[in-house]
Formats: C-alpha cells, structure tokens, sequence
C-alpha cells in the first residue's frame, strides 16, 4: 500500500490532474485511509499499464476505456478459469 | 548479447524518429505482455523492443550505439507488463467487468475529490519541508559510551549528531529542522539518522551489559592476582581470585553501557578461560611427578545423549 505522493514519485510522467480523471472514471480504484489516497500492489501496476497504453501505444483518451473494458473482461474470464481448476496457458 | 536493435524493430539502420516511434508502437501494441497474458513468450519480446526503443528513441543513445560506443546491452531493462501478475489473482476482481457501466463514478467524485482539492491548497500555501533520510555508521564503543559524529550531506552540509551512549543498529535519530527546505514560508523538514552500530573484535552487548572472553594464564587462574583488562572507558586493573577457572564470570559493576537520563550504567562481565600457552620443559616435569590431592575427572558424568 502506497500513498498518492509516493505513486507520484515512482511515475515520473503521472501528472495528477491525469490520475484524477482516471480515478473519477473508476479505470483506478484507490482506498481512502486517514484522509488520503491509499494505492495497492494491484493499483499500482494498473497506472503503470495505463502510462503505457497511452504513452508508448498511444492510445487515446476515448479508446483507453474501451481497451480496459476489454482487458478487465479478458482478466475476469481467467481469474474464473482459475477458481475452476483450469491453468488458462495451455501449450498446444 | 541483446540483438541489433534496429532488426528488433525492423527498420533500418537511417530510420527516422518518427519511423522508430511508429515501429515501436507497432511491435509494442503487439506484443505488451498484459495484453497477451496466455502468451509467456510476449514478455520477452516486450522486453527486447522497449529496450530497443529505449536506445534508438534517445539521439544521444542513438548516435553512441551507431558509433559503436555503447552496445545492445548497454540499457537498464524496465519493469513491464506486471499487472497481470496480480490482476490474474482473486484480488484482481477489484477491476472485474464493467460491462459498460461506470456504476460508482459519481460516488468516487465526491469520496476523492476533496482530497484532490486539499492537495492543490496545499501546494499553494506554507508546507513544512520533506524529511531527510540518511545513514550514519557508528563505531560501537562510540554507540556505547556516547559520542559526537559528523554526518556530511550529500549537499556538502555537515551535521554534527550527538550519539547517546547506548543507541542500537536500527534506531534513528531525528534532528529537527535538518531536512529539506519549506515551501513558501513553511518551516524546514528534519533529518532523520538511521543509525549502523558496528560490531566489536572483543565486547559483545547484551541489553545494556557488556560481556567480553578474557584469556588467563595458568598461573593467573591458579593463583590469582592482578590483571590488565581493557574495557570501554580504558585498560583496568582487575584482581583475580585464587581458583578463577575457565567459565567462571566476574561482574564489573557500571563498566558496560555509560548512563544515560536516569538509566544507570551497565555491567561489564568478564568470562574466564584459561590459555595454557606453550608449554615448557620445567611445566612438563611438573605434571609428570605431581600428584594432585583431590583428583577429579572434569568428564565425569557425560555421556552422549542417545
């Protein structure tokens, strides 16, 4: 668990306005703990994923929820295929 | 060796900026291992050309790696595509499937805003400077007597830290208004020294107590008498007991740990072991004729546990 300053620190092209605009989209889903911004694990590699969808894939603003949409789909079905036993990375 | 980086991105070698730039979007929107979590062998390939990116993308890089004076390798590698890693967990579900909907976007409006909001004022007002971390290494009888160090900041400031006897490895000593510079009026931030105490050839701590293995002579053990014992405040002058055997402990009161604020001093507690040394002619002679008058067997009673 890290604090708001601490992600900005590690992300050295997060601009807050920016993390802002996620977090109200709800693309990042921080927790509130003594009135500040608590960031996991989970939450972390989440900013990082999207700094670099838009930053070295260029995907824009309007398509970032469309690819995460997809992506939590994605991760959803294997997280499913995972609880019933089923290794999602079959070699064929 | 990493492979020739404009082949990792398929352009050729007079390539320009924007070519590299469209390549690597390319290969990267391709290959993002977070985007191809079945697929293991995406990661490497993400890997080879954000590295590949990373050299070309820098001019300055570029021009080196193209005069051969830096090679393929020559980049630090890093971290990508590691949200799969928790995103495949349980936990993960926090992000499941929104199927289109944003159910808990107004809510995360109002919850986080104010947060946002206190931030911005903040920046704009007085903020008290950032806490300095550093390291200080700490002789140990420095640690245990108490001592004044000097730190030099990596700014070229020195700071004088006042060591109370009796600090540990680990503690961390705050000084008020040595850190970084307020903002806007705001008062200076602290320096905070964790503290190394080093360990020692001969004492060794023990809560505030101090132990240290004294070797004796023959005689010294037989029959007693003064000898030189170094401790922390300097070398004293101890008397041994007659029969002062190896194993057997001396306490010297208030030599260990100095007193600090209303905690008394520690001991000092000399453990005895007796080191013949080479043995001479007259010694031998000795203890072939002697016949002592109370044998013992220093073995009796010992037998190997099953």
């Amino acid at each position: 668990m890290i604090t708001l300053d601490l992600l900005c620190a590690r992300f050295s092209r997060l601009n807050v306005e920016d993390l802002q605009d996620w977090i109200a989209e709800g693309h990042v889903r921080p927790e509130r703990a003594a009135g500040d911004l608590v960031f996991s694990e989970l939450d972390v590699e989440r900013v990082r994923l999207i700094l670099e969808l838009r930053d070295d894939m260029a995907v824009n603003e309007e398509a970032l929820p469309v690819v995460l949409s997809l992506l939590d789909q994605l991760y959803e079905l294997r997280r499913r295929l995972r609880a019933m036993g089923v290794e999602p990375d079959f070699t064929a | 060796m990493a492979e020739d980086p404009y082949k990792t991105l398929g352009i050729p070698r007079e390539a320009s900026t924007e070519a590299i730039r469209a390549a690597y979007r390319k290969l990267a929107r391709k290959h993002h291992p977070d985007l191809n979590p079945g697929k293991p062998e995406a990661e490497a390939k993400f890997k080879a050309v954000s590295a590949a990116n990373d050299l070309l993308s820098d001019p300055e890089k570029r021009a080196r790696f193209d005069r051969g004076e830096i090679d393929a390798d020559g980049q630090e590698q890093r971290p990508a595509g590691s949200y799969r890693q928790y995103a495949e967990q349980p936990t993960g579900a926090k992000y499941g499937a929104r199927h289109g909907q944003r159910p808990e976007a107004e809510v995360f409006d109002d919850i986080f805003a104010d947060i946002f909001e206190q931030r911005r004022r903040a920046e704009s007002g007085p903020r008290r400077g950032r806490d300095e971390s550093y390291r200080l290494a700490v002789p140990f009888l420095h640690a245990m007597e108490g001592a004044t160090e000097t730190l030099t900041l990596p700014d070229g400031r020195s700071l004088s830290v006042k060591i109370p006897p009796g600090v540990e490895t680990g503690q961390v000593l705050r000084l008020r208004g040595q850190g970084g510079p307020g903002r806007n009026g705001g008062p200076a931030g602290d320096a905070l020294i964790d503290l190394d105490v080093a360990e020692h050839s001969l004492f060794r701590r023990e809560g505030f107590n101090l132990h240290l293995e004294l070797p004796v002579t023959l005689r010294e053990a037989v029959l007693g008498g003064p000898v030189l014992v170094p401790t922390p405040g300097g070398p004293l002058r101890v008397n041994l007991p007659e029969g002062s055997d190896t194993g057997r402990q001396i306490r010297l009161r208030g030599r260990g740990i100095a007193a600090h604020g209303k905690r008394e001093a520690g001991d000092l507690l000399l453990t005895l072991r007796v080191l013949i040394g080479p043995a001479d002619d007259a010694l031998k002679t000795f203890l072939r004729d002697w016949k002592p008058e109370h044998p013992h067997d220093p073995r009796a009673g010992m037998e190997a546990a099953p």
